[in-house]
């Protein structure tokens, strides 16, 4: 048995060790992999109404001559008529255009405040994230306006057959459709809007830090990435959320 | 911090800061927005149906292209990290074919139950 061993030549590949082959770093790939996990769960949700509304009946009928019933699933525009100020004026999907816009917005503001990081520019990443964080409270004062005329109902309700009428939505009962409607309304906006919320404090949370300089002395603003990540998601799951709730 | 040496765009200590490159950003803006209007349109000019809703399902592809490659940066990613990201996703594709098939098939046998 020969003593002698030859070196091995060190191996330089990719994915051989001693670097990073995503190019990213640890909290960014962290992230990434979160935002993989959250479009599982708001795939599911939009999986299960685009199911639910499957399983209901579809109305046939024209859609001027439409009218709300438990018999079938309502057409998206015909429920989300009503915009603030502007009390009974029939304006279909006017307030969820400017709701989209305004997430559009801010969604760009934010990236213009990664931009700025990038150039280690305190002034601007701070201008942009305050626009950014007014945007997105902005967005969750528009929702709170929707759920709330949503829960009110219209003026008319729905007649039911014993000659009664019932106003707005609630997990039991709907004014719209099938109860189900109302329920997912409640958990896919429900559960997108917490997550605008989360957004907006992890923002003012990032605000705050650079307010202070954190990221400044830090020499990088990569924190500001890693919200802004979270933040474009969150517009991303509204894209999907408009398509899906209020045009199909 | 040897995982952020290589930022190469330390400038705090010379104290000048660089023009603002925002061309590419505000050019996605204006194509998210006129993607969103083109949706409009197509919501008030068109009937419902199954074509206007595969109109609105890839419509609504490209604007999450636009965001998810621009916004967040993903094609400017290492290959391995767009896929990383991009193939799980092939599992939201089989859930939804087969929920929304279940949807209906629950559906024809809720309807047709007696005949």
């Amino acid at each position: 048995m020969s003593t002698s061993t030859t070196l091995e030549e060190p191996k330089t590949g990719t994915w051989d060790g001693g670097n990073e082959p995503l190019k990213a770093s640890y909290g960014k790939l962290m992230m990434w992999f979160f935002l993989l996990s959250d479009a599982f769960t708001f795939g599911a949700f939009l999986i299960v109404y685009g199911l639910s509304r499957h399983s209901h009946l579809p109305y046939n009928g024209r859609p001027e001559d439409f009218q709300f019933s438990t018999e079938w699933w309502p057409i998206p525009e015909k429920v989300f008529n009503a915009f603030p100020g502007f009390h009974g004026v029939d304006l279909p999907l006017a307030f969820v255009a400017l709701m989209t816009m305004i997430l559009i917005l801010s969604s760009v503001t934010m990236v213009l405040a990664v931009e700025a990081g990038h150039r280690m520019d305190k002034n601007d990443v701070q201008k942009w994230m305050l626009w950014t964080i007014l945007f997105g409270s902005i967005f969750l004062g528009c929702q709170a306006w929707e759920w709330a005329h949503f829960i009110t109902g219209t003026d008319e309700g729905m007649l039911l057959a014993d000659g009664s009428r019932i106003y707005g939505a609630n997990m039991t009962m709907n004014q719209y459709g099938p109860p189900l409607f109302a329920n997912l309304f409640f958990f896919i906006t429900g559960f997108h809007g917490t997550h605008v919320f989360t957004g907006v404090i992890l923002l003012i949370m990032a605000f705050i830090n650079t307010v202070n300089g954190v990221y400044h002395k830090r020499g990088h603003y990569e924190m500001v990435e890693k919200v802004g990540l979270y933040w474009h998601f969150v517009d991303l799951v509204w894209v999907f959320v408009f398509t899906f709730f209020y045009l199909i | 911090m040897a995982a952020h040496s290589d930022h190469s765009n330390d400038f705090h200590q010379a104290g000048e800061i660089p023009k603002a490159q925002t061309k590419v950003i505000w050019k996605t803006f204006f194509i998210l927005v006129a993607l969103t209007a083109v949706e409009f349109l197509f919501a008030f000019t068109m009937d419902a149906g199954t074509l206007r809703n595969a109109i609105f399902i890839i419509l609504t592809i490209f604007k999450a292209f636009y965001i998810v490659a621009e916004f967040m940066h993903l094609k400017h990613e290492t290959k391995a990290l767009i896929w990383a990201i991009l193939i799980p996703m092939a599992l939201i594709i089989w859930l939804m074919v087969a929920l929304i098939s279940e949807g209906s098939y629950y559906f024809d046998s809720v309807r047709n139950y007696f005949n």
